[in-house]
């Protein structure tokens, strides 16, 4: 690769000034904005699911043990399970949709966000707990204000090693099985050898990930922990 | 049997505990008292003596006891620690966590000499601010069952003395049926209308 760039055959590993102009173009023609808007609807709904039913499981595995036994070694097995199998088996069972592209995702993920957020539901004070129950705190209340904030710092590193994952996995899933989104493309142009047009795609999306990751992910987490810094 | 009554209208506490163990381990057998609205009842003794179960079962947090408890709905506990929501602000401590509006939760805050720190968060407190946070949250619905936990343990002599006037004030204008444990006679002395010892076989004074 490094010899290629030195010899300059863009052909194989091409430079930003090969890239860029494409990226321009592509953006131009708005096939960039509709594949990348695929993808990013994917790993949304992917994400929320996954950050949803792991959260929910998780804090159900942390404060009874009774589930945590029965659920522990089922968590063992999809932990385990690559994610190929997992979307292989979803696209056979489910069939090529856009549901099946999702659940294969976020089944790639549940585990993970389950097994971190049982060890914050374990962390949890009891003596928060016994406060609210004493004081009658509602269900959703408790959550919210007791829970939720207990939780924070492991939905925080889950939610971000979650979000770096799970659209690496969109993209595989897209490769393998859709006709829209930057896995897609890529699958595409990997078929015609184009390498420039597989960074360009790439690219588009890292800028994505990483616009995501500083205007979203950190002011909320800057917002959770302001009790901290004051 | 095991049981739990509780009603609006109540305002005195009725005590059954007939048994309550921790696997082989006896903690409280036979005791039985009643504590009217406007009365506290010191419960003293050593530690490991049963005062904090007691408590627990009053309180409603164990469950898994031979006898019955009969309590107000309304009750308000002031824990060993402040015990309060780090993450939320004084006010929200008060509202969040008890149901009272802002206005209500702003004035118990004035009555305990926290105004202008509405918005602190617990922190942002000293230790006697974060005490009286947690007295005022206590108070603020005006419980009709009242339940300390040796809720001035490890504080030093001019706080303790600053948090017994204020409890001691609160407690006057509220008149809750109070369950006070401590294992300090002197504070006893200066709260309790009556007091019980766990240390001998549950001596009513």
């Amino acid at each position: 690769m490094g010899l290629a760039a030195l010899r300059g055959e863009p052909r194989i590993l091409p430079g930003p000034m090969d890239v860029l102009p494409r990226l321009g173009h592509e953006l131009a023609s708005g096939e960039l904005l509709f594949h990348v808007g695929a993808t990013l609807g994917r790993v949304v709904a992917a994400f929320v699911l996954a950050m949803s039913i792991g959260t929910a499981l998780g804090l159900l595995m942390g404060r009874h043990a009774g589930v945590d036994r029965w659920v522990d070694p089922w968590l063992v097995v999809f932990l385990n399970l690559p994610a190929l199998v997992v979307i292989v088996l979803c696209y056979l069972w489910i069939g090529l949709s856009e549901a099946a592209a999702v659940a294969a995702v976020a089944i790639n993920k549940i585990p993970m966000v389950t097994a971190m957020l049982r060890e914050g539901a374990r962390a949890l004070d009891p003596s928060l707990d016994a406060m609210a129950r004493v004081f009658r705190m509602g269900r959703l209340a408790r959550l919210r204000h007791v829970v939720i904030p207990q939780l924070a710092p492991h939905l925080a590193s889950t939610a971000r090693s979650g979000l770096a994952l799970i659209w690496k996995i969109v993209l595989v899933v897209e490769f393998l099985g859709r006709s829209s989104g930057v896995g897609f493309k890529i699958h595409l142009y990997f078929q015609l050898f184009d390498v420039r047009m597989v960074l360009t795609y790439a690219l588009a999306f890292v800028i994505v990930m990483l616009a995501i990751e500083t205007l979203l992910m950190q002011p909320v987490e800057r917002r959770a922990r302001a009790w901290r810094d004051a | 049997m095991t049981g739990r009554g509780m009603g609006r209208g109540t305002t005195r506490l009725v005590v059954e505990i007939r048994r309550k163990a921790f696997g082989d381990h006896l903690v409280l057998r036979d005791l039985d008292f009643i504590v009217e609205a406007g009365e506290t009842l010191a419960v003293l003794g050593p530690s490991g003596s049963g005062k904090s179960t007691l408590l627990r079962i009053v309180a409603g947090l164990d469950r898994d006891f031979e006898g019955r408890i009969g309590a107000p709905a309304e009750i308000a506990m002031v824990f060993q620690e402040p015990t309060l929501l780090p993450w939320r602000t004084a006010l929200q401590n008060l509202t969040l966590t008890t149901g009272v509006d802002a206005g209500r939760a702003a004035s118990m805050l004035a009555e305990v000499g926290l105004a202008g720190r509405e918005e602190r968060f617990p922190r942002q407190l000293s230790l006697g601010q974060q005490r009286r946070l947690a007295l005022a949250r206590a108070m603020v619905t005006r419980p009709r069952l009242l339940l300390l936990d040796e809720p001035f343990v490890s504080l030093d002599a001019p706080l303790v003395e600053e948090m017994l006037h204020l409890t001691e004030r609160l407690i006057a204008e509220v008149r809750p049926a109070s369950l006070f444990v401590t294992h300090a006679p002197a504070e006893a002395r200066r709260l309790a209308t009556r007091t019980l010892r766990l240390d001998q076989p549950h001596a009513l004074e």
